[in-house]
């Protein structure tokens, strides 16, 4: 089992396996992630970055170990938890996922209808943070029109709007020129002091330098002790 | 809920086709059905009226003293299901007769004597006015020797009552084979509708969607189908019943009914079953889906 010792993680990856088929994606991965700290996850392509990840809001589940993320085994944890575990979590995905057939509004705006907040309000947040990230513009267009850049920007204001309590971040300025990716880090990073738990995946040097934290590197599915 | 209601009719928009086949599959499925059932309400009607003018008469043979008749009409006062029985004599039975044909008061003219025979007229108490019982109490009528013979009103309505009944059946057999076909279409457009937004509604489960999120759209989108579908088919029906209804009423001149479409009750019956219908297929649909 893990150990209960460090009573203020918010995630625990304890002894994790992953096989994809035959294929080994990670191995004997264990982490402990406390409350408020922001946790780099460097490492060169198809080393695990996004399989690790991807465990922890459950697209995928574990070959051997265990996860909990903030008290929950995700093991155990039954279908119908999932969504309450995925609200509690502000997913940045690789490849964006936005739905092609709503608008930038609509897309973010999902996060809030599917908890349940009252309509004015998901106006006035939506707006807003798509203002954060300079996006208030496009706020009717769809996403196939915009560029890669500007799709990686509404994919991290769906991914922070709903107020997560963590922060998963998969290459999250990976399509972005500095300035575009400036806004994206300084927007983390007041997240980061308001409290929310970040957990960053990228191969980016720079911001990896500029976020700050503590970082980790995955090389073929294994973590290296840190240097 | 407004969200949702407004999620679905952007879907029923955006897939106007497979919807319409969809809807129109359901018209025509509660078309057969309600047509069904708009043939047994007249029928029954039919029925109905012809068991509450039923009358049995069974006639006496002749020379039965005048005596013995009253406690015959005792005895079958006694008979279980008889309401009433009255006497009529033959002088009142010629009367009865005469009156009926004043037109031609010529055919009497040559009558010496009079031929009817003495009869009863025996009502039934409702309960027993179906062709089993009637055929029972005739049976025992016809074997009191004083009884010549027994016959009653619209004897052929109460042959039709058997074929009624097979038709019910064939009617019943045909709804239901009706309803799974349309059950299993609505779960099959409402299925390819899922899988076209598959996409879509796995990144909605990845933010956070629950399940009953995803869903519920579809529901009011499966429940749109049936409803709109069984008003469209009760429609049909409808103008179909009044260009035929009348021709039906001139030409066989059924004077003891009138045609009728179905009362408000049926027709409310058969909306929310076509609605039950976008219901269970989208129901079937979901639970496959939701499950990979
Ligand atoms: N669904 C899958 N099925 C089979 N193999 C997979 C699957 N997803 C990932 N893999 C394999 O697992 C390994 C780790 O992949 P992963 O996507 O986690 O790498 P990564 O560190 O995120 O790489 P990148 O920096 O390129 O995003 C890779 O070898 C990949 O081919
Ligand atoms: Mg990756």
């Amino acid at each position: 089992m893990i150990d209960t010792q460090s009573k203020n993680s918010i995630i625990q990856i304890f002894r994790v396996y992953k096989k994809y088929g035959g294929k080994h994606a990670l191995t004997d991965v264990t982490l402990d992630i406390p409350k408020n700290d922001s946790l780099l996850i460097s490492g060169p392509s198809g080393a695990g970055k996004t399989t690790l990840l991807k465990l922890l809001y459950l697209a995928e589940k574990v070959s051997a170990g265990q996860v909990l993320v903030d008290g929950m085994n995700l093991a155990r944890i039954s279908r119908k938890r999932i969504p309450f575990l995925r609200r509690k979590l502000g997913i940045i995905f690789q490849d964006y996922k936005l739905i092609p057939t709503k608008t930038v509004f609509d897309n973010v705006a999902i996060v809030l209808e599917a908890m349940g907040t009252k309509r004015r309000l998901i106006q006035k947040k939506v707006k807003s943070v798509l203002r954060t990230v300079g996006m208030e513009e496009r706020i009717n267009s769809f996403p196939p029109i915009l560029s890669g850049g500007e799709q990686q920007r509404v994919a991290v204001a769906r991914a922070v709007v709903g107020d997560p309590i963590i922060i998963l971040a998969d290459e999250p300025t990976g399509s972005l020129d500095s300035d575009s990716a400036n806004i994206i880090i300084e927007l983390l990073k007041k997240f980061h002091t308001r409290g929310t738990t970040l957990v960053i995946a990228t191969h980016d040097k720079e911001l990896l330098n500029k976020i700050g934290g503590r970082i980790v590197h995955l090389k073929q599915g294994c973590l290296q002790p840190s240097a | 809920m407004i969200l949702h209601y407004k999620r679905a009719i952007q879907d029923i928009l955006d897939h106007k086709f497979l919807n319409a086949v969809t809807i129109i599959t359901i018209a025509i499925s509660i078309l057969i059905v309600s047509a069904f059932a708009l043939f047994f309400v007249n029928a029954s009607d039919i029925i109905s009226s012809w068991q509450k003018g039923v009358r049995i008469m069974a006639y006496l043979r002749p020379n039965i003293p005048h005596a013995d008749i009253g406690a015959l009409k005792l005895k079958i006062q006694d008979f279980y299901g008889v309401q009433n029985v009255k006497f009529i004599s033959k002088e009142e039975g010629l009367q009865m007769l005469k009156d009926q044909m004043k037109r031609q008061p010529s055919l009497f003219v040559d009558l010496k004597e009079n031929p009817l025979p003495d009869a009863f007229a025996i009502r039934m108490i409702p309960t027993s006015k179906n062709r089993e019982k009637i055929e029972g109490l005739t049976t025992r009528l016809e074997a009191l020797p004083e009884i010549n013979d027994v016959e009653y009103g619209h004897r052929w309505l109460a042959r039709f009552t058997n074929i009624f009944n097979l038709f019910k059946l064939t009617g019943f057999a045909l709804g239901g084979l009706f309803s799974v076909a349309a059950v299993f279409i609505v779960a099959n457009t409402i299925r390819l509708v899922l899988y076209t937004r598959r996409e879509e509604l796995e990144i909605m489960r990845l933010v956070g969607a629950a399940d009953s999120f995803i869903k519920a759209p579809f529901y009011i989108e499966g429940i749109i189908q049936g409803a709109l579908g069984g008003t469209i088919g009760l429609a049909v029906l409808f103008v179909t019943f009044l260009i035929v209804s009348s021709n039906v009423q001139q030409s066989f001149a059924l004077d003891f009914f009138t045609v009728r479409f179905l009362s408000i009750k049926v027709y409310g019956t058969i909306i929310f079953c076509s609605t039950c219908v976008g219901w269970l297929g989208c129901y079937l649909s979901l639970k496959q889906f939701l499950k990979s």
